[in-house]
């Protein structure tokens, strides 16, 4: 990841395009919205699909990175997005909490839904809070453990201030880290391990208490005893939170996933339960990918 | 020892020489300052007013606070401008207003500070009908300006796109985000720009000679002909008296003692360990 | 499994803490930045302004004569800006020439030569004396270096090359030359600042690849990387060029302040800036006070081209491209 500012890409090589006019305008915050949802969530039974993608179309500038995209993320379960590099995955992920609005030049097309709620006319803000992100890289703020945990809290008004240290604990439990860092809450999050600052931003993810939880990658730079535990967190997590999990790694993807999408050049070629995919795929290209003829 | 390692020695050697002739000019001033500046320090020199001219004795009291207030008036002008400016060209400016502002913020800062001093006087004093406090703060606000927009930008920019991107996907807004992660993780770098910025203006006379001019009484408020310590030390260095020259010294050890203080404990101390994050252990 | 404290998973309207409820300030953000983006913009141009509207009047009477009239007499109103722009080239003519050498040796010393620790203090030290007010270069100036160059250093030079009609003539102390050497100490420090990162900036394969085929080091350097960081190092006496032209205080003090064009280095003179800090204050009448604007017009002027070379300069060696 560069370090170039996240939204200004003023000295980005990238094409400075109109944004599709349709999706350029900023939400403003509805309260009357959320106040509704949260009530019809009470009375109707939750739907199977947590998250819902229609025909979705993306372009950075003019190339399109996705074609013709329809999905749904079951409800509590996780979902895997495998696919060589280049295919897409990362960047439909990465729509499914809106981060690609902070992109110049990237527009999407088609529809995304979570709870039947079109996500493109929620407040973006508490859409992100709502669904949670863990990136490639593990991004700690240079605070302290205790303040990268309770950031989101804070931003978002969720808790008295007495309530936090409570609710942190809780997060970092959930994230299986509390032991290794109870007794430095206050010391700089950037102390910690590579595996223990990726955990550290699972925890900070979960701290918002997300519905769905977005992980792009999350175990590329860690070592494979670093990977396993945070696999094995996945699988408990995902009692409370819809799981979409982009990786490299088929066989990460084979161990975690219930269902499994695999991405080729923009396109969705098969999606399936992982066993499916895993032993009897229908694609000759599913096939090729899973068996390593193209990498 | 052929040929091509003697120019070889030789040339290194004429390099080497002239580094050491650079450092050892600094090392001169510093110690010459000291020496005739230090000797004629006084108590007096730091509570009593000039003495009339002429006269021997009187101190310079009037001109540290002079400017002191010039000073605080500058930071206050030129410090949000510049520090909000930098935020906008960093996290906001698409390429066009980028290039605008930029160009604009290097051209300020190539304007020379006597002219400054005529503009903010064209502006300020000429309306007023008389100079002022107030007209010598504006001034060297304006100078202060384009270094604090460059600072700011430069370690907004260090900053890694990873941790914006962490906050907004946390459900931060975009001013959140920047108030609540991306300053802070600057901020260092920030407050050694601005203290290296305040040091620069301290020592600016050319454009107090015509908005603040000088004094020799005390000034009340902003609105008056105020007494600077650069500007004294300009009077009376190039005055006939050789009690002024000796005062002129000393109150040029005094600058000289604040502005290099100030630089070193920007540099070594606020610099120090500005914290990036580590790659994974 | 969600607690009290925490609210069910969409939030309610009211949002606990002030704070948090600033959801809409990105566009006060936005526009508070944007304003003083803006203020910076509009000072810039107030300036420009300022000085072509205040020298009206002069540059109505006098129009491009102006710039090449060498009589500069307040008393009968005329007024001519030769003299000074003269003094102002001259000076920084000077002081560049003793500088550059001198800035781009000791760059290559830090940069080539010098261990990284040392290369690091020494240039943390030079970069201190840029930080010394002009003022005090003044003093220094008129009391220390002009007492030096009157006993030791212009006798050798009229010894030497006195034949010159730039070392001739009466030597009183304050005059270009003086002005000129000042300036040179003041200027020294952005060469070398810039120069030397300029340098350190050339890639290793690049010297690698000259030692390998039998290079000294100083061939090297020399012939290698000396002409890779050519253009930044261009830019940086660019750079150094528009801080010379604009220098006040240390050039009022040493140059003698005289409107006058001479041959000889040894004679006073003065710059642009100079008569400006000397005369703007006691400045009485339109055209007097209008011509003396226009000649910070001429300044400023000068000073934007060639900060626009430098930047220029500067620009074309971020972008890669060797010289």
């Amino acid at each position: 990841m560069s370090s170039e500012p996240l939204w200004n890409t003023a000295r980005n090589a990238e094409q400075q395009k109109q944004r599709s006019p349709q999706y350029a305008v900023r939400p403003s915050f509805r309260p009357a919205v959320e106040q509704q949802s949260s009530a019809q969530i009470e009375r109707k039974t939750a739907p199977a699909a947590k998250l819902s993608a229609s025909n979705i179309n993306f372009y950075y500038g003019s190339f399109q990175a996705l074609h013709d995209i329809s999905l749904d993320f079951a409800t509590n379960r996780i979902t895997a997005l495998i696919g060589p590099s280049g295919c897409g995955k990362s960047t439909l992920l990465r729509s499914l909490n809106r981060m690609h609005e902070t992109i110049r030049g990237a527009r999407l097309q088609g529809t995304i839904r979570m709870d039947n709620e079109d996500i493109l006319q929620h407040d973006v803000n508490v859409l992100r809070r709502r669904v949670g992100m863990v990136f490639q890289k593990s991004n700690p703020f240079p605070k302290s453990i205790f303040e990268n945990i309770s950031f989101g809290l804070r931003v978002n008004g969720m808790a008295r201030r007495k309530d936090i240290p409570g609710l942190v604990e809780r997060s970092l439990r959930k994230a299986a880290l509390w032991d290794e860092v109870k007794d430095k809450l206050f010391q700089s999050a950037y102390g910690l391990s590579g595996g223990q600052q990726q955990r550290l931003c699972i925890a900070r993810a979960l701290a918002v208490d997300p519905e769905v939880l977005l992980l792009d990658e999350p175990c590329s730079a860690l070592d494979p005893i670093a990977t396993a535990r945070i696999e094995e967190l996945l699988f408990q997590l995902k009692d409370q939170c819809t799981i979409v999990i982009v990786t490299h790694n088929m066989q990460q993807a084979a161990r975690v996933a219930e269902s499994t999408a695999f991405f080729l050049m923009g396109k969705l070629i098969e999606f399936n339960e992982t066993k499916i995919i895993y032993t009897t795929p229908k694609n000759k290209e599913t096939e090729d990918y899973i068996t390593g003829r193209f990498g | 020892m052929n040929v091509k390692k003697i120019v070889n020695f030789i040339m290194f050697g004429l390099t080497g020489l002239c580094t050491l002739l650079t450092v050892g000019i600094l090392f001169f001033i510093l110690a010459y300052m000291a020496w005739r500046g230090a000797s004629s320090l006084s108590w007096s020199f730091f509570t009593q007013l000039p003495a009339p001219v002429g006269e021997t004795g009187g101190g310079m009291a009037n001109a540290i606070v002079g400017s002191g207030k010039v000073l605080l008036l500058a930071t206050i002008i030129g410090i949000p401008i510049g520090f909000l400016g930098g935020v906008y060209l960093n996290e906001y400016a698409g390429p066009t207003m980028s290039f605008v502002i930029r160009y604009a913020t290097d051209l300020l800062n190539g304007v020379p500070s006597i002219v400054i001093g005529i503009v903010v006087w064209g502006l300020v004093v000429h309306p007023m009908g008389h100079y002022s406090a107030f007209a010598g703060g504006i001034a060297l606000g304006i100078m202060m300006i384009p270094i604090s927009v460059r600072s700011t930008e430069e370690f907004l920019h260090a900053v890694p796109s990873s941790l914006r991107e962490a906050a907004v996907a946390l459900g931060a807004s975009k001013w959140k985000a920047i108030v609540t992660v991306v300053i802070p993780a600057a901020m260092r770098g920030i407050i050694t720009g601005t203290m290296l910025d305040f040091a620069r203006v301290a020592g600016e006379t050319a454009p107090l000679l015509f908005t603040a001019l000088g004094n020799s009484f005390w000034s009340s408020g902003y609105n008056q002909p105020t007494a600077t310590l650069p500007a004294m030390i300009f009077t009376y260095a190039i005055s006939a008296y050789d009690d002024w020259h000796r005062q002129a010294w000393a109150a040029g050890f005094v600058l000289l003692a604040l502005v290099l203080t100030i630089n070193i404990v920007a540099r070594l101390v606020v610099s120090r360990g500005i914290e990036m994050p580590r790659g994974n252990a | 499994m969600t607690s009290s404290s925490i609210k069910a998973r969409t939030l309610p309207a009211g949002r606990v803490g002030a704070f948090s409820r600033l959801a809409s300030g990105d566009s006060v953000a936005y526009a508070l930045t944007l304003l003083a983006a803006g203020t910076i913009f509009l000072i810039t141009a107030i300036i420009f302004y300022e000085l072509y509207a205040q020298s009206a009047i002069p540059r109505h009477k006098f129009g491009w004569l102006f710039l090449v009239t060498q009589i500069w007499d307040p008393v009968a109103g005329q007024f001519g800006a030769l003299p000074f722009i003269y003094g102002t080239v001259v000076t920084s003519l000077v002081a560049m020439l003793i500088a550059v050498p001198q800035g781009i040796g000791s760059a290559i010393f830090l940069s080539e030569l010098a261990p990284p620790r040392i290369s690091d203090a020494l240039t943390f030290m030079i970069e201190l004396l840029a930080a010394v007010p002009s003022v005090l270069f003044g003093l220094i100036g008129f009391y220390v270096l002009v007492p030096i160059l009157q006993a030791n250093v212009v006798p050798v030079l009229r010894d030497t090359l006195g034949f010159l009609p730039i070392f001739q003539g009466a030597f009183y102390g304050v005059s270009y030359f003086s002005a000129g050497v000042v300036l040179s100490i003041m200027i020294v420090p952005f060469i070398i600042s810039v120069s030397r990162e300029v340098l350190m900036a050339v890639p290793r394969e690049q010297r690698e690849a000259a030692l390998a085929l039998g290079s000294t080091r100083w061939q090297t350097t020399w012939r290698v990387v000396f002409p890779f960081a050519f253009k930044g190092i261009m830019g940086s006496v660019f750079l150094a060029l528009a801080r010379a032209l604009g220098e006040t205080m240390a050039v009022t003090m040493v140059i003698g302040n005289t409107p006058q064009i001479k041959a000889s280095l040894l004679a006073p003179g003065s710059t642009i800036a100079a008569v400006i800090a000397n005369e703007f204050t006691e400045a009485v009448g339109d055209l007097y006070q209008g011509s003396l604007i226009e000649l910070g017009l001429v300044l400023f002027t000068l000073t934007f081209i060639i900060n626009g070379l430098a930047r220029l300069l500067i620009m074309a060696t971020r972008r890669g491209t060797p010289a």
